[in-house]
C-alpha cells in the first residue's frame, strides 16, 4: 500500500510544454505513471508524447478525469497555476517550482483552506510510490517497493537516504518531499499521520533541516500518536545563524530553528536520530530491530 | 535582500509612515550641507547592514553643521564593529543625517512571516530600543501579536487592539493605527520578509515616528521589484556570494578550509555537517542546483578556489536530473583549466554514475574517488591533513 499516489493516480502536468515539464513528464511516463493530460494556456489541442494538452485545468479534468496535478510553471505564475488546479477541485496538487514568492504562497494557502484540494510543495521533488507512480523529479531507479515511508524537506538528501535504504534491502512504501519553502502545503505532521494509518507502511524516515518549527511540532505529534518506529536526520548542524542555506525556509532566525533544537526534540520522543547523513539507512534498520 | 536605514525610510515615507526628516551623505561636505538644511542640530548615523550601530559609536549627535562635518569625517571609512558585524566589522561608506526627535516613549513595531501560522504577523512591544529577541526570551508577555488574514489585510480593529494594549493616550491611538496600516501596505506591496521599526517613538509633542527602520525583502520576489533591486548595496555582501549569485549558484562562506560543491541544499548542508564530524572544517556551503552544466561547475570551482583558506575540495553529487558523466567532465575540465593542485575528493551516485567514474579515472588527474559520504569526508579530511 501507499499514501497520496498509486498505480491508479491520473496525473495532469501544468507547464507541460516548458523544458522542465517536458523532461519530467516523459520520465514519469517511462517510469509507469499514468500521465493523462497537460495544461499550457494557448497550447490546447496539441499534444506531447501522446499526452493531450489543454488550455485550462477544468477542461483537462473534464476530458481526462485527472485527479492529481504536478506544477512545473515558473515562479511568477506558479501560484496562479496552483489556484487554478484548486478551483477545478483536483484532489492532489504537487508544486515542484522553486522560487515562488512567500506572499503568493500565503495567499494560496488562504485560498486552499476549506477546499477539496491538498497541496504538496512548492519547491519539492514530489512524491513516489515505487513501482506504481512517480510524480516529480526524483530518480526512479534508486527506489524499491517496500514498507518504509520517507518524508523530507530536501531533494537530493532524500535520494541519498532512499539509496541507503534500498542498498540495505529496505524498500519504500511512498517517498514524499514536502519542500524547502517557509510556506507550503503538507507539513511533516500531515504525512506522518498518513503513514501511521497506512497498512503498507511499517516505519518512517523523517529528514528535516534548520529553520522553522515543523520538526518540533511533528515530534510532539509523534509522542502522542505514532504507532510505528521513526528514524530521523536533521541537516544543518554546521549552518551559521541568519543565513539562508539554499532553501528559502532553511534559515536560523532570532536563535530559533537550529538543528540541535530539532534533534533534541525528536530524540526526546523516541525518534532514533542518525548521527551522520551516511547512516540514515542504518539508523532505520536499527530502529526496526529494536522496535 | 537587505537595504540601508536611509533607503528604508525613503520607502516608508512614500507609504505615509512618519519618519524623521533626513538625507543621506557620502562625504563630510554633504553631511554639513544636510545639517544646514535640517536647521543645524542633527544626528549623524552610520549606514551599514547591521544593527547595534549606536552602541558601537556609529550614531553621533551634532549641535551644528560643523560638528556634523567632523562627525562625518570620523565615521566615513571607519570599520564599525557591532555585535552583528562579526569581529572584522563593516566599513562605513554612507551616513544618514537626520533630524533629532524628542523622545517620550520607545516602542517596538515589526512585521514578519509567522511560519507556524503561514500568516504575516504584526508584533509590537512596549519595550522598544532593545533587541526584540531578548524581550521575547525574558518577557514574552510583553510581546503583542496580531495575525493578518491575507484575504482582508490588516484591519483597523486589530491595530486598535494593539494600541490599547500598549496603553497609548487616546490622541496617539489613531496615529499608531494609521502607521501600522501604512507599514503593512509597504510590507505587502514590496514583498518584505521583515519590516522592523525599533524604536518606534512617541514624541513629547504627541507624534508617532519611526526612529529606525529595517527592511528585508523576499529574494524570490525581487524579479517583480526592479526598483527595490536597484537599492542593493554589493559592498555589504560577501564578494564570493555575490559572484556565485551571478551564476545562479547558492554559496555561503564559512570559516574552514575544506571547500564543498554539492547539488541540493539539504545534501549540501549534510555534507558540511559530515566534514565537521570527521574532524574537518567546512569552508563553505555551495549548491550547484539541479541543472548544473560544465560552465556552472567551472564557475563553482573558481569561486571555491578564490578562497585562499581552502586546502582541499570535496564534491558530493547525487545525480537525479544532473548526470554524473556531465558533472565528471565538468570537474575534469575545470580542474585542468584552473591547474588545480589541491586534494580533490569526488563522490558521485545516481544517473550515469559508472560513466562518470570512468571519466574521472581516465582523466590523468589525481582525483580521489569515494563511494559513500562517510568515505568521502574521511578521505578529504585525511588528504588535507597530510598535505
Amino acid at each position: 500500500m501507499s499514501i497520496l499516489v498509486n498505480k491508479n493516480t491520473r496525473v495532469l502536468t501544468q507547464g507541460i510544454t516548458g523544458a522542465t515539464g517536458q523532461f519530467h513528464t516523459k520520465a514519469c511516463k517511462e517510469y509507469g505513471s499514468q500521465m493523462v493530460a497537460g495544461v499550457t494556456p494557448g497550447k490546447g489541442g496539441t499534444s506531447y508524447e501522446g499526452i493531450p494538452i489543454f488550455d485550462t485545468v477544468r477542461h483537462a479534468v473534464a476530458q481526462t478525469g485527472a485527479d492529481a496535478s504536478v506544477v512545473y510553471v515558473p515562479p511568477p505564475f506558479a501560484a496562479d497555476a496552483i489556484v487554478e488546479a484548486a478551483d477545478a477541485d483536483i484532489p492532489l496538487i504537487i508544486c515542484i517550482t522553486e522560487g515562488v514568492p512567500v506572499r503568493d504562497m500565503v495567499r494560496v494557502k488562504r485560498y486552499l483552506a476549506g477546499r477539496k484540494s491538498l497541496l504538496l510543495g512548492p519547491n519539492c521533488p514530489g512524491a513516489i510510490t515505487p513501482g506504481e507512480c512517480k510524480i516529480g523529479i526524483m530518480p526512479g531507479h534508486i527506489h524499491r517497493p517496500g514498507k518504509i515511508g520517507v518524508v523530507s524537506r530536501s531533494g537530493t538528501l532524500t535520494y541519498e537516504a532512499v539509496d541507503q535504504l534500498t542498498r540495505l534491502g529496505l524498500g519504500q512504501s511512498t517517498c514524499v518531499g514536502i519542500g524547502g519553502d517557509p510556506v507550503h502545503g503538507f507539513e511533516f505532521i500531515d504525512i506522518l499521520e498518513m503513514f501511521n494509518r497506512d497498512p503498507g507502511t511499517e516505519a518512517v524516515v523523517m529528514i528535516g533541516e534548520i529553520g522553522g518549527s515543523a520538526e518540533e511540532e511533528a515530534a510532539a505529534w509523534v509522542k502522542s500518536n505514532m504507532k510505528k518506529p521513526v528514524a530521523g536526520f536533521i541537516a544543518g548542524q554546521t549552518a551559521p545563524p541568519g543565513k539562508r542555506m539554499g532553501h528559502a525556509g532553511a534559515i536560523i532566525s532570532g536563535g530559533k530553528g537550529t538543528a540541535n533544537e530539532k534533534i533534541a526534540a525528536m530524540k526526546d520522543v523516541g525518534i532514533r536520530m542518525a548521527p551522520s547523513p551516511a547512516l540514515i539507512g542504518r539508523t532505520m534498520q536499527e530502529a526496526l530491530a529494536t522496535a | 535582500m537587505n537595504i540601508h536605514e536611509y533607503q528604508a525610510k525613503e520607502l516608508l515615507r512614500r507609504y505615509g509612515v512618519p519618519v524623521p526628516d533626513g538625507k543621506v551623505a557620502f562625504t563630510p561636505q554633504e553631511a554639513k550641507s544636510a545639517a544646514v538644511e535640517l536647521g543645524g542640530r542633527c544626528v549623524v548615523k552610520a549606514q551599514i547592514h547591521a544593527g547595534g550601530r549606536g552602541k558601537a559609536g556609529g550614531v553621533k549627535l551634532a549641535a551644528s553643521p560643523e560638528a556634523a562635518e567632523s562627525a562625518a569625517k570620523e565615521l566615513l571609512g571607519k570599520k564599525l564593529i557591532t555585535h552583528q558585524t562579526g569581529p572584522e566589522g563593516r566599513e562605513v561608506r554612507q551616513l544618514l543625517i537626520e533630524q533629532g526627535v524628542n523622545i517620550d516613549r520607545e516602542l517596538y513595531l515589526g512585521m514578519v512571516l509567522d511560519r507556524a501560522q503561514s500568516r504575516v504577523a504584526v508584533i509590537c512591544s512596549s519595550e522598544g530600543g532593545v533587541e526584540i529577541e531578548e524581550v521575547a526570551a525574558k518577557h514574552p508577555e510583553k510581546i503583542l501579536k496580531e495575525l493578518i488574514d491575507p484575504a482582508i489585510g490588516l484591519q483597523a480593529f486589530q491595530c486598535r487592539r494593539l494600541a490599547y494594549a500598549l496603553e497609548l493616550p487616546a490622541e496617539q491611538v489613531s496615529k499608531l493605527v494609521a502607521m501600522m496600516q501604512a507599514l503593512y501596505r509597504a510590507f505587502d506591496e514590496c514583498d518584505c520578509s521583515i519590516a522592523e521599526i525599533n524604536p518606534l517613538i512617541l514624541t513629547k509633542e504627541g507624534a508617532v515616528v519611526a526612529l529606525d527602520a529595517k527592511m528585508n525583502f523576499d529574494a524570490n520576489a525581487l524579479y517583480r521589484h526592479k526598483d527595490i533591486l536597484a537599492l542593493r548595496d554589493l559592498n555589504e555582501e560577501d564578494p564570493r556570494e555575490v559572484e556565485a549569485s551571478r551564476h545562479d549558484l547558492s554559496y555561503i562562506s564559512l570559516n574552514g578550509n575544506i571547500a564543498c560543491m554539492v547539488n541540493g541544499a539539504g545534501l549540501a548542508m549534510a555534507t558540511m555537517d559530515i566534514i565537521k564530524q570527521y574532524g574537518g572544517e567546512p569552508a563553505n556551503f555551495l549548491d550547484v542546483g539541479g541543472g548544473a552544466n560544465k560552465e556552472k561547475v567551472a564557475h563553482a570551482f573558481g569561486i571555491l578556489l578564490a578562497d585562499e583558506r581552502v586546502r582541499g575540495v570535496l564534491i558530493n553529487i547525487f545525480g537525479g536530473i544532473m548526470r554524473c558523466d556531465v558533472l565528471a567532465q565538468g570537474v575534469v575540465d575545470a580542474a585542468r583549466d584552473l591547474k588545480m593542485s589541491l586534494p580533490l575528493v569526488v563522490r558521485m551516485q545516481g544517473t550515469n554514475v559508472d560513466q562518470g567514474k570512468k571519466i574521472l579515472a581516465n582523466s590523468g588527474l589525481p582525483i580521489i574517488s569515494a563511494e559513500t559520504m562517510a568515505e568521502a569526508a574521511e578521505k578529504i579530511v585525511a588528504a588535507v591533513k597530510a598535505a
